[in-house]
């Protein structure tokens, strides 16, 4: 009786935030969490056709979906191809940034700097299909500057895209260049922040631009460099579906089809949803675990998570 | 509020004036983003070059990086083709309103999450930051937009993607650096909650705003992957569906709307139309972030780096 007073009083304290509050609950309710229970149909036979309702109508087959994935051929060369890409953008990717934002704040021109910032962060902001649509056109056997340039010098033109040994590569040199730029700002402002003493007290002892950049430069930046690489390793199985969606086609499914495609073409083109829903709480599942890892890591090592 | 001193440190000793060992590391420095400024710009510029150059120049492969001959002709087939028009109008009705809403509701959310006596604070912060760990899915989202009637509507282009979680808890993070006794004083003076959002929270977080709506912006612009799923009408279809099937798919539909007939003609063609289509597709992006760029700093690293 006196806590259900209580909590009266509180509603009408903070009524207005509760108002305020409504709309965003229902998005996360209907968008987020009405999902998540409709990962129901990954233990049933559902068919297409009875709708949401049929969530609770449809019968119930156990592990039938996830037995079907694991022992289909696919589940090795799925995991291992979503493994792969993520591993390699973050080898290739990670380091990057760093250096080039090392590189920005040892310029002698400080507007040179800046000008050189704004350009590299622009294709960041290019869609998806633009940069794979430029790719794709550069690289055309036929009319591509590339395979141009390649029969110039006498080679014979390669078809980049149809190879599936050239897939890893392309999503994660093309990866790179679109981000490298932006990944650099957090890293630019984090070598902002050492005070500027410190760069005296080095040179007065005597100390090259080298040794700053060893002994001063990357010790001060470490802490931004593990949280970025915790952050990073957390989203490492997030393949972005949308581009190598793409960027494929049947010829490198070898090795580049990912989990999150093959639940598109199941789910989406070849209706099975129930078959395509247990793939993708199978993902979802190990993002998890993922995220919740890395997050836990993050505030053991740094003391600071980002929630 | 929320910005560390930016401390910058040039070197004072003059380039001549340095130890050899400096001198190469001025130089490799210089290299090395004058590099990384080369391999950003190169494709935009080629892309430009190509789509104003001759058309026989461009089939001989002659266009390397400035423009041989100039032809407007590419620019006039495309935009003759009325499908370009449709997306271009689609795209800016899902980027303008969607945006809004964005924004709006993303404000909705973190204010009340900002608010420390908000006693279900904590409560909700969590049912919020989850969806961040894990998500139903592709194929269960989309089983829910289509339960909903979106598919083919309008609203599939605005409705899934309200809020985004990392948007939100950037703009609670600066909310709560908003100093507290603000609030109090207004509160004693009666304001309520919706007047202390709109006058007190929302424009002192101006810079982080900003950045937020420059992400909103360029990702409602950037959509793909919801036209994909839930647009079949070509009517509701946004420029990237459109860019898609121009330059990755195929380009036919637009030389047989400019009445090209041939084999040589349409291959002459095929490129330019499509770097055409690029240039007209990047160009609000390439205009609109450099603007937001002095905020972009900061609203990055609260992302980033907590308090």
């Amino acid at each position: 009786m006196e806590q259900k007073k209580r909590i009266g009083q509180l509603v009408s304290r903070d009524r207005y935030l509760l108002v305020m509050f409504a709309p965003v609950a229902a998005y996360y309710i209907i968008f987020c969490y009405l999902p998540m229970v409709g990962l129901l149909m990954g233990f049933e036979d559902f068919k297409m056709g009875s709708g949401f309702a049929g969530l609770f109508t449809s019968p119930f087959v156990g592990l039938k979906w996830f037995k079907q994935f694991f022992g289909s051929v696919f589940a090795w060369r799925l995991i291992r191809n979503t493994f792969l890409l993520s591993f390699y953008s973050l080898i290739f990717g990670f380091p990057i940034p760093i250096i080039f934002a090392i590189a920005i704040s040892q310029l002698r021109s400080a507007s040179f700097g800046k000008t050189a910032q704004v350009i590299t962060y622009l294709p960041y902001f290019i869609s998806t299909v633009v940069v794979v649509g430029m790719m794709t056109n550069f690289l055309s056997p036929s009319n591509g500057i590339v395979n141009q340039i390649i029969t110039k010098f006498g080679g014979k033109p390669i078809n980049f895209m149809s190879n599936p040994s050239w897939f890893r590569k392309l999503y994660v040199i093309s990866g790179s260049w679109q981000t490298f730029g932006f990944n650099s700002i957090i890293f630019v402002a984090a070598i902002m922040g050492i005070d500027p003493s410190l760069y005296e007290a080095m040179r007065v002892d005597g100390a090259s631009r080298w040794q700053m950049i060893i002994h001063l430069i990357i010790p001060m930046i470490s802490g931004t460099i593990i949280l970025l690489l915790i952050m990073t390793l957390g989203n490492l199985l997030n393949v972005g579906f949308e581009k190598v969606y793409l960027m494929y086609s049947p010829a490198v499914y070898e090795t580049g089809d990912v989990i999150s495609t093959y639940v598109y073409r199941q789910g989406i083109e070849s209706h099975n949803f129930s078959y395509a829903s247990a793939v993708g709480l199978f993902y979802s599942a190990v993002g998890f675990v993922f995220v919740v890892s890395s997050n836990f890591l993050a505030r053991r090592v740094t003391g600071s998570s980002l929630w | 509020m929320q910005q560390k001193i930016a401390h910058e440190y040039r070197s004072p000793d003059s380039f001549l004036s340095e130890s050899l060992q400096d001198k190469v590391l001025d130089i490799i420095i210089l290299v090395l983003v004058l590099f990384a400024i080369v391999i950003t710009l190169f494709p935009f510029l080629y892309v430009v070059s190509v789509s104003i150059s001759d058309g026989t120049a461009v089939a001989k492969g002659e266009v390397m990086l400035l423009p041989k001959g100039l032809s407007m002709d590419a620019f006039h087939m495309v935009t003759q083709y009325d499908q370009l028009w449709i997306s271009y109008k689609n795209t800016f009705i899902y980027t303008i309103f969607g945006t809004l809403a964005n924004v709006v509701f993303t404000c909705l959310g973190a204010y009340p999450l900002s608010r420390r006596q908000f006693f279900l604070r904590r409560k909700l912060n969590f049912f919020v930051a989850f969806t961040m760990y894990f998500s139903g899915g592709l194929i269960p989202t989309y089983m829910v937009v289509t339960a909903l009637g979106l598919y083919n509507s309008r609203l599939a282009m605005i409705l899934p993607v309200l809020i985004s979680t990392y948007n939100m808890m950037i703009c609670r993070s600066a909310m709560e650096n908003v100093p507290s006794d603000l609030f109090e004083n207004a509160s004693l003076e009666g304001a309520n909650d919706f007047y202390m959002m709109l006058h007190i929270a929302v424009p002192l977080i101006k810079p982080t705003l900003a950045v937020i709506t420059l992400y909103y912006a360029v990702a409602r612009y950037n959509d793909f992957f919801n036209a994909m799923l839930y647009l079949g009408k070509a009517q509701l279809q946004p420029l990237q569906m459109f860019l898609r099937r121009v330059l990755i798919l195929s380009s036919s539909e637009i030389l047989q709307q400019a009445g090209t007939t041939g084999a040589a003609a349409a291959a002459q063609n095929t490129l330019k139309i499509r770097y055409v289509c690029i240039v007209l597709a990047t160009l609000p992006i390439f205009c609109i972030t450099p603007f937001v760029q002095k905020y972009l700093v900061s609203g990055t690293m609260l992302g980033a780096v907590k308090g």
